[in-house]
């Protein structure tokens, strides 16, 4: 036994992936690391699902006549990209996948609070999305992603209950990460790390479980409620019934516009780690970059009446919606000046990330600053329901959020899989993404401006040739969405193994082995020092992993020491 | 904090107690609601049945969830859960309160 201990050297060293090899094992896992995979599988392949729904959208609207499909098929068509985007990807994403598999190993844990209830959350989450399967399958539904009714509960002849059973039980899933996080940032944070020495990726998250605990049983509510409307004549939403639409959108928003702060706060965590490692600096205003994350998930809660300026909602809650929809444009500007503020005089290197980081901050402020226009009550008159808006929470989420999550995948693939992807390629994929992206939706903003309403498979031939433009963007888009899963493939069987830390960064995850061991360390790791330390890395670098594991005994013992000390006095 | 989160026992009469006053309220909810109290005054139905509705779901959650006997923290949460739901409730009802009682600049 002995024996063959000492021979499990770099060459046969036990990680998370080659632990065991049977599907039971996987799909019986209680490994945070694992169960970020399975994540992984799900989403991706919900992602391919509503690019195929974008596609189709695209390719319908290169002629100004509906030619592909009808009105009603269009109208299916966006639903389905819209919902299977939200839902099934992009608030999963980072968090369920990112998120499961480094959030522990950022704190110096062996795995979440509830490893239980993390396998729970991913056959929840596959319970609802196999119910949305069935929907897809039975023709799907055509109410838009916000279900407004009295549309959507008395005259819709698409899927709608089931649908909203699907989201009802995908929003568990949602929770029960949320719920798992948060705890496990509460209790089990390695010796020494305290709540200012957090990685700001682990402060984001945190910001985001606030967000999934505290929002998503409305959005489950809202949409049962709607569904028991539809199916039993129960008047909530519709006036035939003496419901209220306009309460239904209260609600609705109520979930979904802290939702949009659940894509996007992940994505800027991702994004603070990338910048912070890629320029060699400390986060500039590091405490104001973690305590904007608790604002926007804060306010983001009051602000939900924007969408809602052109309804029948009063204009004096108009006023008070629009007023606090410009004030939570303050925390992400913190961020976005103080990333910039980071990368000021910072040795930067423009490896994949990178690129993926400085889109990001381009793109998400575009994103965000468009924004603002929408929330000025006047202007949003002008824009509502327009392709303006549509091009707006694109780059928010497209620019901002899928940014992240391919910066941040391209940045931990390494500690992943163990392998290197080829950067030349990623470089080259993330260029064409960015240049690809633009292309499709600021023509958009365009004709949005000039009056092209949203949701229309059909339109005056003034628009063609913006449409043309961004059907064409979005072809360039999806070349450069499939070359990562190709190189993604590709690497994982003929990649450079990596080095535990190949892009000598700082954090927890740098200093265990890639891919990580069952455990995430073999030793407890002991944190002396704040967030993005950078000037004792070159040491440890020299030093080799040995001379790490000898300094966390060390400090750790130097702690205990220093508790008993304490214990004495007290 | 550990020291509050051992187990309390909760002495069977305080169980039974709670249920029959739980009982009595769901008496007064099915009274009051045959009884036309808005002849008094217009909402007195709905307050009074609202108010019964947060004295009962205030006692489950003490009582029958254990929340008295919990820590700090785990109230701290729960209150936290209900303060949100305050927020969607006032910024809600403070677009149905402002729809039509005051007076619109623009409507003249």
């Amino acid at each position: 036994m002995a024996t063959e201990t000492l021979e499990m050297t770099a060459e046969k060293r036990v990680t998370y992936l080659n632990v065991s090899h049977t599907v039971k094992s996987w799909l019986l896992t209680l490994d945070h690391k694992r169960i970020g995979l399975l994540y992984l599988f799900a989403i991706s392949f919900f992602f391919l699902i509503g690019g195929i729904y974008a596609t189709l959208i695209r390719l319908e609207l290169v002629t100004p006549q509906g030619d592909l499909m009808t009105a009603d098929t269009y109208n299916r068509v966006f639903t389905m990209h819209g919902v299977v985007m939200i839902f099934f990807f992009l608030i999963p994403s980072i968090p369920a996948v990112l998120g499961n598999f480094l959030l522990p190993i950022m704190l110096g844990a062996k795995d979440v609070a509830f490893p239980r209830l993390n396998l729970l959350s991913w056959y929840v989450f596959m319970v609802g999305a196999g119910l949305f399967m069935l929907t897809m399958i039975n023709g799907g539904i055509d109410t838009g992603w916000t279900f407004y009714p009295p549309y959507s509960s008395i005259y819709s002849n698409s899927q709608v209950t089931l649908a909203g059973v699907a989201i009802f039980i995908t929003g568990f899933s949602s929770i029960l990460t949320g719920l798992n996080f948060m705890v496990t940032i509460h209790t089990m944070r390695a010796p020494g790390l305290t709540w200012f020495r957090l990685p700001l990726f682990v402060w984001a998250h945190y910001a985001t479980s606030l967000i999934q605990i505290l929002g998503t049983p409305v959005i489950a509510i809202t949409v049962l409620a709607l569904a028991l409307e539809r199916t039993f004549q129960i008047g909530i939403f519709d006036p035939k019934l003496g419901g209220d639409p306009v309460l239904f959108q209260h609600l609705f928003w109520f979930y979904s516009h802290p939702a949009v702060y659940i894509m996007i706060l992940p994505s800027m965590g991702v994004i603070s780690e990338i910048i912070a490692n890629m320029t060699r600096k400390r986060v500039f205003g590091y405490h104001f970059v973690a305590f904007s994350s608790l604002a926007i998930a804060v306010f983001g809660f009051l602000v939900w009446g924007h969408h809602m300026f052109t309804s029948s909602q009063s204009m004096y809650a108009g006023f008070i919606f629009s007023i606090i929809s410009y004030a939570v444009a303050i925390p992400s500007a913190i961020k976005t000046f103080n990333w910039t503020a980071t990368i000021y005089k910072g040795s930067v290197s423009y490896d994949t990330p990178m690129i993926y980081a400085l889109a990001f901050l381009g793109l998400f402020t575009i994103g965000g600053m468009t924004g603002l226009f929408l929330s000025a009550l006047g202007l949003d008159v002008h824009l509502h329901d327009t392709y303006f808006v549509v091009a707006h929470f694109h780059y928010v989420m497209v620019g901002g959020a899928l940014s992240g999550y391919l910066g941040g995948m391209h940045f931990w693939w390494p500690k992943i899989t163990g392998k290197l992807y080829p950067e030349v390629w990623g470089r080259i994929s993330a260029v064409i993404i960015f240049l690809g992206f633009n292309l499709t939706f600021f023509p958009q903003f365009v004709m949005g401006y000039l009056g092209m309403p949203r949701r229309y498979h059909a339109y005056v031939p003034e628009f063609q040739i913006l449409h043309v433009l961004s059907s064409a963007g979005a072809s360039i888009l999806a070349i450069g969405f499939i070359m990562p899963i190709i190189y993604f493939a590709w690497s994982i069987k003929y990649g450079q193994p990596a080095p535990n830390n190949p892009w000598t960064a700082v954090g927890l995850e740098w200093q265990t082995t890639s891919p990580p061991p069952p455990e995430n360390f073999n030793y407890t790791p002991v944190v002396e020092t704040e967030a993005y330390e950078f000037e004792h890395v070159e040491e440890i670098k020299n030093a080799g992993a040995g001379e790490v594991k000898r300094r966390h005994k060390e400090s750790r013992k130097k702690n205990a020491s220093r508790q008993s000390k304490n214990c004495q006095t007290s | 904090m550990a020291e509050h989160t051992e187990h309390h026992i909760v002495p069977i009469k305080v169980y039974i107690a709670v249920f029959l006053a739980l009982m009595v309220f769901t008496a007064i909810t099915v009274a009051v609601a045959s009884f036309p109290l808005e002849n008094i005054w217009g909402p007195l139905n709905i307050i009074v049945a609202l108010t019964v509705a947060v004295i009962k779901a205030t006692l489950v959650i003490l009582y029958f969830m254990h929340v008295r006997y919990s820590s700090r923290l785990t109230q701290v949460i729960i209150v936290a859960g209900i303060f949100w739901l305050l927020v969607l409730l006032l910024f809600t009802l403070a677009d149905y309160a402002s729809r039509s009682g005051w007076p619109t600049p623009l409507a003249q």
